[in-house]
């Protein structure tokens, strides 16, 4: 018989394929199952963040951070607020800076549960995900207590937080806290000795130490490949400082460890949460700095100065003193950063947006090359793959 | 600001400035220290020296490029800053590296220390048209296909130069140039007494008739 060549397939996956996560176009080189180079095409979110940030004031660029990693809101335009502030040498007060941390561990709750939830689905978990839905659904009815939004909070504005929380609040949140690690322990019952569950992700898509710092990962997938790394405990911000918590640490650097780190960080962040409620400070929410945070609405009924101001911040903006910062932020998925440059205007002058999903994407043909179709899939589920803040 | 960096914290990073400085004299420049974080400045020709040097220190160790971009000043002879921002976890600090280039003179690539640099170059070159030389696959990453121009460069207009609809008649995706039903609002709200710019409507006819009268 004569030989035969066989050409390596070329297939797409995606941009409409369920287990890539929103509009990611893989295109794949394949001998046999076999992935031999993966070729990530991005952009199809992409809708000019960072320019339109230019020709916008600072806060009217806040609800732009929302809608990168849409699946934890705040834990973006924390990262855009410490960045202004740290420019504008401002101080935020310390109740500000407790609800912050707190609605930043539950944003990493938010986005945990449903990286975990849908990571299950994509290997072959239905039953997760439901669950872990309605959680989400729980929380975010805090953020809308909050905020009014259920996504796009716009909540977290230099200089501190937009309102102070209502009445109640706490109480209910801390209520949920309670009941939450129950379903942890059930979504654990159902995964983490799942005999199915472990032989799609142990020994898939292992990254070394090395590797993960040289494609620039950060986060859980850090973490993960056995880094003890986490921006929250190594340069903290905010009330960090005062928290206490473990970072959880993977051995192996595989799909698996990614997981488990994930579910530990879910218990500490309820850690976290605990101690927020418990110690949460009176007094104000915002820096009271007239020129850079508006008054209450009922002074202005009264003031005439706190009406100019309130004309003045909602129409020009404040001005930011002239430098540049590179900021960062433990986001759930890793090290979210905003690198900012003023010129002293009302407007920034560039805002460069450092998302971590886009080195993890970026390493994609490294981590897939050699391993299944199949496995593809659980790598990318394992990888916490957002697209509004990649393509941003 | 959140949180202030400690004495200590501010101590190292002097030293780790002035390591940085004794070794590398000839080639960084403008060695500056501002709010606990740390800049310098090199020439392109310069940049795989200095990151190498940067990466294997071990007073250094800087092993992670968190992040790399373009920033466009065009009054400048050189427009483009071409921003490293690196990460050392052995030392818990960051250094940036700044380098100015203009459309024409190409940047090392910096793929073969960073893998992590591929992708960042591939954005910078596709959205402000810095090229980088030798690296392994400088494509458009963002952009659309066969999308023309790099729309962060200051003088690219907001709203772009072609929109794009389903056209029913053809049965495909058509591009056409952008038609804003109304006019693009540019809103300046700079007070026109504190602002950037300190000129008032008619405030020029003064400094006319100041010049004819000296």
């Amino acid at each position: 018989m004569a030989e035969m060549q066989i050409k390596p397939l070329t297939m797409n996956f995606g941009p409409q394929h369920p287990a890539a996560h929103g509009v990611l176009r893989l295109v794949l080189e394949m001998d046999g199952e076999v992935v031999e180079r993966a070729d990530p095409h991005i952009g199809l979110l992409h809708r000019g963040t960072e320019k339109l940030i230019e020709y916008k004031t600072y806060l009217q660029a806040v609800p732009y951070f929302d809608r990168l990693d849409y699946v934890a809101p705040m834990n973006q335009e924390h990262a855009f607020a410490l960045a202004v502030e740290k420019l504008l040498r401002l101080e935020v007060p310390k109740r500000g800076q407790y609800i912050r941390v707190l609605y930043a561990e539950i944003g990493r709750v938010l986005n945990h549960l449903l990286n975990l939830t849908t990571f299950a689905l994509d290997v072959g978990a239905m039953t997760p995900l439901l669950w872990g839905f309605e959680e989400r659904e729980k929380l975010m009815g805090f953020y809308e207590r909050v905020s009014g939004a259920r996504l796009h909070a716009a909540y977290f504005r230099p200089g501190g937080v937009h309102q102070d929380l209502p009445a109640g609040l706490l109480e209910d949140i801390k209520a949920w806290a309670e009941q939450f690690p129950k379903f942890v322990d059930d979504m654990e019952s159902l995964l983490t000795e799942n005999r199915i569950f472990k032989q799609r992700t142990v020994d898939i898509g292992v990254v070394s130490r090395q590797e993960a710092l040289d494609h620039g990962f950060s986060g859980p997938v850090l973490r993960g490949s056995g880094v003890p790394w986490d921006l929250r405990v190594s340069q903290p911000y905010d009330a960090y400082a005062e928290m206490d918590f473990d970072v959880p640490v993977g051995k192996t650097g595989d799909c698996y460890a990614r997981y488990l780190v994930r579910v530990e960080e879910l218990r500490q962040s309820l850690r976290i949460i605990d101690q927020c409620i418990e110690r949460m400070p009176d007094g104000p929410v915002k820096s009271d700095d007239r020129k850079i945070t508006s008054p209450k609405r009922a002074e202005m009924k009264q003031s005439m100065e706190a009406l100019i101001h309130h004309f003045k911040l909602y129409t020009e903006g404040y001005h930011v003193p002239a430098g540049e910062t590179y900021t960062a932020v433990e986001a759930p998925k890793g090290e979210f950063a905003v690198f900012l440059v003023s010129d002293g205007s009302n407007k920034p002058y560039r805002c460069k947006i450092r998302a971590p999903g886009f080195a993890f994407l970026a390493a994609t043909d490294f981590l897939t090359k050699g391993h299944m179709l199949a496995d593809t899939v659980a790598i990318i589920g394992s990888l916490d793959i957002v697209f509004g803040e990649i393509d941003r | 600001m959140a949180t202030a960096m400690s004495s200590e914290a501010i101590t190292a990073l002097r030293d780790l400035a002035a390591h940085i400085e004794s070794q590398l004299d000839q080639d960084v420049s403008d060695v500056t220290l501002i709010q606990g974080e740390l800049c310098l400045r090199c020439r392109p020709s310069s940049v795989i020296k200095v990151l190498t040097f940067l990466r294997d220190d071990s007073q250094c160790q800087f092993k992670a490029l968190m992040d790399l971009c373009g920033v466009d000043h065009p009054q400048r002879e050189q427009r483009f800053d071409v921003v490293y921002n690196l990460l050392s976890i052995r030392q818990n600090t960051r250094v940036r590296l700044k380098v100015a280039t203009d459309e024409n003179t190409p940047v090392p690539s910096a793929t073969g220390l960073f893998s992590s640099a591929g992708w960042m170059e591939r954005e910078a070159w596709d959205l402000f048209g810095i090229y980088f030389s030798e690296h392994p696959d400088l494509r458009r990453l963002l952009t659309d296909y066969g999308f023309e121009g790099h729309p962060l460069r200051k003088d690219f207009p907001l709203t772009g130069y072609v929109e794009v609809r389903y056209d029913d008649a053809q049965k495909r995706v058509v591009y056409e140039p952008v038609k804003l039903t109304q006019d693009f609002r540019n809103f300046d709200f700079l007070s026109p007494w504190e602002g950037a710019r300190a000129a008032l409507p008619g405030d020029e006819k003064a400094d006319q008739t100041a010049e004819d009268q000296g």
